[in-house]
């Protein structure tokens, strides 16, 4: 670790981790009450709260490792300390009390006034994440400002303000469900198909570059191209979403031409980092976080591009629209892209922040393993049942409870996918919290079929 | 390929693609919120008991079980137009009342059933729900979801 403030890092992924763990655990209840719906009572554990827990976890720890990362990459790139360590903890401390307490008042089934799919946040939570935002922005663009400029920095620092920027679009709700289910498209899907997309490559960028040693040119010029094919195609295949919500029906042919593209920067991606693992000359100790590297590229690509491509045509979405095939796409995207994408520059960074490089990567290695397998089966179980639901209620005509009890054997395997992810977070989470000396490094640790 | 493309280059394309794109996103936005507005959905229909209902919608998340025009969780069957399932073209007042009904009469209680809670709603409160509930039934989703009849 070349720069003291790169210590920060150290406070937001501890934070992160915990709600990992919360997440990955109300995952698992969600899909208990999915398999056996009368054993937990109704009155304390009803499905909305449990959800509600499980996505706004996710999304608060994933943002939480996103400051960590940038608090960590950015002195290395800017060549400078952080503008102001006292801000950062005043902001973390902000956002991670803001997070945890509206998850905590979930669990008392205490909700809010305006919420929405994803913005279940009360509204003095939602100021509270815009506070906290402002704070990082400010405090980052001052480092980055006064310190070397580089693409990194500069694409991450863009994807950063994205997120604070369309997150405004969270206040404003509207009587017209429509017009209201439009604008709160502007958040959820200009975040992950959009500046969240920037933070991704960028944090990859980074990664490769440290990792593999190759040519800084050649990987920034590689980010700028991946960026743009993001955007081409993400901004305007937000009409992917517009289909049925009530919107004119030229968004099915913008939306299937333009989401159809969302595969490409994907694709770019996994060629990207592989391509430069191969050029690399550097055989870098950190084999744990080249596969969470590599893996993040290709679960992002399986997750994010092909099950989404899967279900983005319009002719096919009509049929599919509203089903598991949905929650298949969702779970293997946000997985692969952002979960993997965090969890690789924790391991990256981990050994520097602890002082604790070389260090036995096995465990670390196997979390990988266990958690990628546990969510890729969940990924295909709940495509089965997407399936085969959408075919028994869409073109049978059965009805809805009744398809569901005819899949209830997919759902009976997405839990035991679910006890294998969160045995591997588990596994993940203590490793990082161990990271046991060794004298050896880790050799042969990539096996041959890595993909 | 170095040659052909800088890295300035491929940064300027990415900025000024990027504004592209963005542009005229927020136009085609502007004019779908138009077409929301007068066509789209009944927007001269939207009541104040509408709205509350919505209120009522969003306060007890009931998208965090139910899809609406298939957006939202998929734990629970669609209710985007559950009030015309119900008969509600025909016989509004009693697709009203069959949704306070079903809402009082929760939770089942019927094993290996996914159960619904109480949400203990005031009959204003309800007949809110059944307004909202009733206003989105009348949306333009262009023909979704699809409902064969069943064999």
């Amino acid at each position: 670790m070349q720069y003291q403030t790169q210590n920060i890092a150290k406070t937001y992924w501890l934070g992160a981790l915990l709600i990992f763990a919360v997440q990955v655990s109300f995952g698992l209840v969600g899909g208990l009450i999915y398999i056996a719906p009368n054993l937990l009572p109704v009155e304390y554990f009803p499905f909305n709260m449990v959800r509600m827990i499980h996505t706004n976890a996710l999304i608060v720890w994933l943002l939480l490792g996103f400051f960590g990362a940038a608090y960590y990459l950015i002195p290395e790139e800017s060549e400078r300390e952080i503008w102001s360590p006292k801000l950062a903890y005043v902001q973390f401390a902000i956002f991670f009390l803001g997070g945890l307490s509206a998850v905590v008042g979930y669990l008392f089934h205490i909700y809010a006034d305006n919420a929405r799919s994803y913005l279940e946040q009360p509204v003095w939570i939602k100021l509270g994440i815009i506070v906290a935002a402002l704070i990082f922005l400010l405090n980052i663009s001052m480092t980055v400002l006064q310190g070397r400029k580089t693409a990194i920095t500069n694409v991450l620092l863009l994807g950063l303000w994205g997120i604070a920027i369309f997150f405004l679009f969270s206040l404003y709700n509207p009587a017209n469900t429509s017009e209201d289910k439009m604008f709160w498209w502007y958040v959820v899907h200009l975040w992950v198909e959009g500046t969240w997309e920037l933070v991704m490559a960028s944090v990859l960028a980074f990664l490769m570059l440290k990792i593999t040693g190759v040519d800084r040119e050649v990987i920034e010029k590689w980010l700028y191209i991946i960026i743009a094919t993001a955007l081409f195609s993400g901004i305007l295949g937000t009409g992917h979403h517009y289909y049925w919500i009530g919107a004119p029906g030229y968004w099915q042919w913008i939306g299937s031409i333009f989401s159809s593209l969302e595969v490409v920067p994907f694709f770019g991606m996994m060629i990207f980092c592989f391509a430069m693992v191969w050029k690399g000359r550097r055989d870098h100790p950190n084999k744990a976080a080249m596969i969470w590297s590599l893996g993040c590229s290709v679960l992002a690509f399986f997750g994010a591009g092909v099950w989404g491509f899967l279900h983005t045509l319009h002719g096919i979405n009509f049929y599919t629209h509203g089903t598991q095939v949905t929650a298949a796409h969702g779970h293997l995207a946000f997985y692969g892209a952002y979960v993997c994408l965090n969890l690789a520059i924790m391991t990256y960074a981990f050994p520097y922040l602890f002082n604790r490089a070389p260090y036995n990567q096995v465990l670390n290695i196997a979390s990988f393993w266990i958690t990628s397998a546990g969510v890729v089966f969940m990924t295909v179980s709940l495509t089965f049942a997407g399936a085969l639901g959408t075919h028994l209620e869409r073109v049978q005509g059965m009805s809805y409870m009744d398809a569901q009890d005819q899949i209830g054997l997919f759902y009976l395997l997405r839990f035991g996918g679910g006890v294998v992810t969160v045995l591997g977070a588990l596994l993940f989470i203590s490793s990082l919290l161990l990271m046991p000396r060794t004298k050896t490094v880790v050799t042969g640790a990539i096996p041959a079929a890595a993909e | 390929m170095s040659e052909v493309l800088t890295k300035s280059t491929a940064r300027n394309i990415f900025y000024g693609g990027s504004l592209f794109f963005f542009v005229i996103f927020v136009g085609l936005t502007a004019h779908s919120r138009h077409y929301i507005l007068t066509k789209g959905t009944d927007n001269a229909g939207l009541t104040e008991s509408v709205e509350r209902g919505k209120r009522v919608w969003e306060r007890n998340a009931c998208f965090d079980c139910h899809t609406l025009h298939g957006e939202g969780a998929r734990f629970a069957p669609e209710v985007g137009d559950v009030f015309r399932r119900w008969g509600g073209e025909k016989d509004p007042a009693g697709a009203h009342q069959m949704i306070k009904d079903w809402m009082k009469a929760q939770p089942s209680g019927a094993q290996g059933r996914r159960q619904m809670p109480q949400f203990n709603l005031t009959e204003a409160q309800l007949d809110d729900l059944a307004d909202y509930l009733a206003w989105v039934s009348r949306t333009n989703t262009q023909g979704w979801p699809p409902r064969p009849k069943a064999n």
